[in-house]
């Protein structure tokens, strides 16, 4: 008898790593060269792999520190995609709230490398602060801030700021949120 | 209260746009290179177990 190899449920990841790779990059190119680094290196080292553990955090783990080790290497090629990515900033959100997609990764690349990462990590993966804190070696409340100052840079580059949230909110509760608004301002 | 709600409506905008993007190059797939990766990797493993 013997346990499947935890490396078969190496491609079920695979997904999610490109994603989380082009999404840190914002190059598809430099991405998957990442992906296969990491995946090179986690296969020579799958002893380190604790079973039962989390497979994906333990993944995205060895992929950030690929990223953050090649950073040196790939920034002016990733500071010209910014470049390129930074024109039409200016536009609204659509008034249902659902922002043109163009937008918002114009305004992503605008982040810094830790900011895109804790957002990427907490709000688009799914995975915990403390989680996303232990991936990244730092603590708790650093892992908050990052994502707390990501996001309010966001709002402020997608012109997002309480009025337009105000606008966005259903009948309901808008005039609830009014009220409060006259008293704040 | 109600300021705090149109924070958390402002946050859930920006984390349902991060959701769309990654979920995007999610669903693109991966490219051909990835399975070839991991197969020869298979191998060259085998071929070190079972050396001919």
């Amino acid at each position: 008898m013997s346990d499947p190899d935890p490396r078969q449920e190496l491609v079920e990841h695979l997904p999610a790593m490109r994603a989380f790779a082009i999404s840190l990059t914002r190059n598809p190119a430099v991405a998957d060269d990442m992906v296969q680094d990491t995946v090179e290196k986690a296969w020579t080292s799958f002893d380190k792999f604790e079973t039962g553990s989390n497979m994906r955090a333990w993944l995205f783990t060895i992929l950030r520190n690929t990223y953050y080790s090649s950073r040196r290497k790939t920034k002016r090629e990733v500071a010209d995609i910014d470049g390129a990515h930074t024109e039409g900033l200016a536009e609204k959100p659509a008034h249902d709230g659902r922002l043109q997609m163009t937008d918002f990764r114009a305004a992503f690349s605008q982040l810094n490398d830790e900011q895109r990462e804790a957002l990427l990590l907490v709000g688009a993966s799914g995975f915990s602060y403390e989680e996303a804190a232990e991936m990244c070696g730092v603590p708790v409340g650093t892992m908050k801030s990052r994502t707390g100052r990501g996001r309010q840079k966001l709002a402020e580059l997608m012109q997002l700021d309480e009025e337009d949230a105000l606008e966005m909110t259903d009948d309901a509760t808008l005039s609830v949120l009014t009220a409060t608004k006259a008293t704040t301002f | 209260m109600a300021q705090l709600g149109a924070k958390q409506k402002r946050e859930r905008i920006i984390d349902e746009n991060l959701k769309r993007v990654y979920d995007e190059a999610i669903e693109e797939g991966v490219p051909d290179r990835f399975r070839l990766l991991l197969e020869a990797l298979k191998q060259e493993e085998q071929s070190k177990a079972s050396p001919k």
